[in-house]
């Protein structure tokens, strides 16, 4: 019943794909039924996550998609990079600390605009940040 | 995306017209930061109104401007931040310390008119201290309603 098949993958390149993703997920969360402000809370969730990609490893992808779970229908988002990894997540998700020039609010902001996040990263091979938000 | 920058008086107006990329803010901050000595100009207002989010880079290169701005002696006004946009700032831990914010063009040009007459009134007599009090339009409006009479 659910779109969870349909899958949206947005390359991120440079910064300018950022919007791209965002603007996408967005779209993606009015379809699946995100109401009030939770249209715009996802986007900026992905607007951080694709930063931290551009960021950190110049490249990667946003895979949007429709989740359904429990009877609740929800939004995935998937952003992952073959960058260069995290070395510390536990000090990555502290807020403020930042190991290039952003503000260190991106992964932890994001982590608190959606319901569930997960990041996984192994050094030398790459970071996937895993989130979901249920609709309400 | 271009953000036009339209001088009124003593003041520059760069009211944006879609949604902007990182390069797109640099551009804006470069640009201000250039007619506001070009024009001699005492105050900015930066219409937001149509951004679509302001994450984290978007708040830090607005509040670079008003600090770049201030110290070229001008003062800045962010305007038209949406209700959605504020609640997803607020949610991302993120502020705009420092920055004048007000509600729409109207509220940021009531804003820069207390903000700039400040240090101008060397001569002149001097207006009713309420007045200059207030950090943001907002606030004799919003509070007016209630616990503010007693």
């Amino acid at each position: 019943m659910s779109p969870s098949n349909e899958e949206l993958s947005v390359p991120i390149k440079s910064a300018a794909d950022i919007v791209v993703a965002r603007q996408k997920g967005r779209a993606l969360a009015i379809q699946l039924g995100f109401a009030g402000s939770d249209p715009t809370v996802i986007a900026a969730a992905i607007s951080e996550v694709a930063r931290n990609i551009v960021n950190h490893a110049q490249h990667g992808e946003i895979v949007l998609s429709g989740v359904h779970e429990n009877s609740r229908n929800g939004i995935q988002v998937i952003a992952s990079d073959q960058g260069p990894g995290i070395s510390d997540i536990d000090r990555a998700m502290q807020y403020g600390y930042s190991s290039s020039r952003g503000m260190g609010v991106g992964l932890p902001g994001a982590k608190w605009l959606m319901d569930e996040f997960d990041i996984e990263s192994q050094l030398g091979k790459g970071t996937r940040v895993t989130m979901r938000k249920w609709v309400r | 995306m271009h953000v036009p920058i339209l001088k009124q008086g003593d003041y520059l107006i760069a009211t944006i017209q879609s949604v902007l990329s990182d390069a797109d803010l640099l551009q804006l901050r470069d640009d201000v930061a250039d007619r506001v000595g070009h024009f001699r100009s005492r105050g900015v207002i930066i219409d937001v109104t149509v951004l679509d989010v302001i994450d984290s880079f978007a708040t830090r290169t607005l509040r670079g401007v008003a600090h770049m701005l201030k110290l070229r002696g001008a003062e800045t006004v962010i305007v038209g931040i949406q209700p959605d946009v504020a609640f997803a700032m607020v949610q991302l831990g993120l502020s705009l310390e420092g920055v004048g914010t007000a509600l729409d063009l109207e509220e940021g040009l009531a804003y820069l008119n207390v903000k700039t007459k400040r240090g101008r009134t060397v001569s002149r007599p001097v207006a009713p201290t309420s007045s200059l009090k207030l950090k943001t339009p907002f606030d004799g409006q919003t509070r007016s309603g209630n616990s503010r009479t007693k």
